[in-house]
């Protein structure tokens, strides 16, 4: 067995951050459009729409992220066909991430203050107008900074997809230990790593709020 | 599909699940209150505390939230080792789990805190107090009732993310539903009744928090 | 014939009756203000008349236009009625301009120009014009609530209810928008105030309904009401102010 330099070790951690990226780009745009889609069910007018998104969330936000993965891949399973980690893993992660930024827009357009849906009601606006001239515009600002927020916890869930075997960042460090008996260093690295991804997510989505918060302040 | 549902295993495996639940429960109650207690301290100190120490908590607080826990719990399991510190799979996973918690409600807490009126500082100073027995008797517990439901989320949060202990081998309800499936070959059965039942723990711990907190902040009292 | 007829209007919150059996006719160009304590039922009658509560007895209709909850007959109600709020309700994500034409361009299908020359037309009424391309909080209160009412103008509505529309205002901007108001009385809007400015309303109005626990307690030409009370009430009521 050869030795492993430094260099060798942050290689191969990068190489794999490929795919951490990439799978958390697939499930936060995913996720964002069939949470816009949810969102609408949600504050829509109809009840058992509405239920079914309440339930969604409920069973998203209730149970772990890892057994939602073992569950797709062997469920999946079921239907006869060998599941490929990828498929399972990027499936689970764009319906986890709709329930969240369903619930986290849900409570944007919650947000907005009740005398704006009365002004506009009072001035002969139907309800789909109110949303679409209204509240929705004023629900977007508000929703900047919480979604920008949601997408960290979104890198950090792909971590767990290493577990059914797709081999992103995590998965890379633990194949790395394993051929060089470092972990101390390497999981050190791999940590580092998914800091430098998400902290600049973190940083700007306090920054946009904080933004936000003085601009509520003129008004 | 033709695939047969068989949960005719869970009689024989109950024991095991139950075994699991247990030390789930375990985790998150050891996590939980550590934790807090982590975050009140590591709040005081970023909120009110000398300047010296201020960066020293923030960067903790950033580490841990910039990072997945999986990695935190696999550094702590496996690298710490390294540097002498030996320890059982459920100190990893407890330890991972109050350094976690921690951070975040650290963070929640300071929110509290800061959203105190300056008010209360002011009329604690000019009872004498020290500001540490302002923060002590007069700040922290309306600043606790004020983000009480937030972190309650957060410990459920954690609770859910406990489920990873188990790629340590810490026994926990994962660990039981992975040694059921590798017994029984019935994986998407042991999954599926686990995760029912992470579902009703959720919702448990949510109502159990929340009658805590009607014990600790009675209704009635105004929170400024 | 009455504009604005309302009869035997009843309104709960859960167990508590807030409007007791309200009748009311207002006749077109009348001014009236509805004074009375807190807790009188004068904002949510007024409410009621807007559709914004869902009533629970009696009937409202405006110009022959009955209220019902179903949304194609509140919008033909609210493209009759206008109404201005105490906390202005501007929105903030559009510029004074922008509040003025939306509903017209929305709701009545109005082309953007002729909307804009409409809102151009009630800016400069309220004494706006020159401030259409500012922000809503770029105002002073007084200046947003004279928005609020250029923004529901421009609608043409037959009426306009003003909901303690002084009462967020900082006591030296509430003449700017008072004056407006008394220009739109004399111009002959049919109006209908909820008010806690007494002086306005004996100058103003043409008619002061004092409510009190949900009914119309007394009613009459300001002269009358404030001088001569007839009622225990309204004489403390009016020895308070």
């Amino acid at each position: 067995m050869t030795d492993f330099t430094t260099w060798d070790i942050l290689r191969n951690l990068l190489l794999a951050t490929r795919w951490t990226i990439l799978l958390s780009l697939v499930a936060f745009l995913g996720g964002g459009l069939l949470g816009l889609a949810l969102l609408f069910l949600r504050i829509g007018r109809l009840s058992w729409p509405r239920q079914a998104v309440r339930g969604y969330v409920e069973v998203f936000q209730g149970t772990p992220l890892l057994m939602q993965l073992f569950l797709a891949f062997f469920g999946l399973g079921l239907f006869g066909f060998d599941v490929p980690a990828w498929l399972a893993a990027g499936l689970t992660l764009i319906l986890w991430s709709a329930a969240f930024l369903t619930e986290i827009w849900r409570g944007c357009v919650d947000a907005v203050v009740r005398g704006q849906w009365e002004a506009s009601a009072s001035l002969g606006m139907g309800y789909v107008q109110q949303m679409r001239y209204v509240i929705l515009p004023q629900a977007m600002r508000i929703a900047i900074p919480p979604t920008v927020g949601f997408s960290v916890q979104v890198v950090k869930g792909t971590a767990l997809t290493s577990i059914i075997g797709f081999v992103e960042l995590s998965k890379a460090g633990t194949v790395v230990t394993n051929a060089t008996f470092q972990p101390f260093t390497v999981y050190g690295i791999v940590a580092l790593i998914y800091f430098c991804l998400c902290w600049p997510l973190s940083k700007s989505s306090q920054v946009l709020e904080r933004k936000l918060n003085v601009a509520h302040r003129d008004h | 599909m033709t695939y047969q549902f068989d949960f005719a295993w869970v009689w024989q495996y109950l024991p095991v699940i139950l075994k699991g639940i247990g030390i789930t429960l375990e985790l998150i109650a050891v996590g939980a209150a550590l934790g807090i207690a982590l975050g009140i301290a590591c709040a005081w100190a970023r909120a009110l505390g000398p300047s010296w120490l201020k960066p020293v908590v923030g960067l903790y607080v950033e580490l841990i939230r910039n990072t997945p826990f999986l990695i935190q719990l696999f550094f702590i399991f496996f690298g710490l080792p390294g540097l002498g510190l030996r320890m059982t799979e459920l100190q990893a996973a407890n330890l991972a789990m109050v350094i976690n918690l921690g951070a975040y409600s650290c963070e929640i807490i300071r929110a509290g805190i800061q959203a105190t009126p300056k008010g209360q500082f002011e009329a604690g100073a000019s009872l004498a107090m020290t500001p540490f027995e302002t923060f002590r008797h007069v700040v922290l517990v309306p600043a606790l009732e004020r983000i009480w439901p937030a972190l309650s989320s957060q410990v459920v949060i954690v609770m859910l993310g406990s489920a990873v202990v188990s790629q340590i081998a810490a026994e926990d309800l994962t660990f039981a539903a992975n040694f059921i499936q590798s017994r029984t070959f019935r994986a998407f059965e042991a999954y599926f009744l686990t995760t029912a039942i992470y579902l009703l723990l959720a919702i448990l711990l949510r109502q159990v928090l929340a009658a805590l907190g009607r014990l600790i902040f009675p209704k009635g009292r105004a929170t400024p | 014939m009455s504009l604005i007829e309302i009869t035997d209007l009843r309104k709960s919150f859960g167990e508590t009756e807030v409007l007791k059996g309200i009748t009311l006719n207002v006749a077109p160009g009348e001014v009236i203000a509805i004074i009375g304590k807190s807790g009188s039922g004068k904002s949510t009658l007024l409410r009621c008349i807007n559709g914004l509560e869902t009533v629970n007895g009696g009937t409202i209709s405006v110009a022959g236009a009955q209220l019902q909850a179903d949304e194609p007959h509140l919008k033909a109600l609210r493209l009759k009625v206008g109404m201005i709020f105490q906390q202005f309700n501007l929105f903030p994500h559009l510029t004074v301009g922008g509040n003025v034409m939306l509903s017209q361009t929305v709701v009545k299908k109005t082309p953007t120009v002729e909307a804009e020359a409409m809102a151009r037309k009630m800016l400069d009424r309220v004494g706006l014009g020159h401030r259409f391309d500012a922000w809503p909080s770029e105002l002073s209160g007084g200046q947003q609530q004279r928005v609020a009412i250029a923004r529901a103008l421009a609608m043409q509505p037959i009426a306009l209810l003003c909901d303690e529309i002084t009462s967020a205002l900082d006591p030296e901007l509430v003449a700017e928008v008072l004056a407006v108001v008394r220009e739109l009385a004399a111009d002959g809007m049919t109006l209908i105030l909820v008010t806690h400015e007494m002086g306005f309303a004996r100058d103003v109005c043409s008619r002061v309904v004092f409510m009190h626990q949900g009914r119309v307690h007394e009613m009459g030409p300001p002269a009358e009401i404030f001088a001569s009370p007839k009622t225990p009430e309204l004489r403390q009521f009016v020895g308070k102010q």
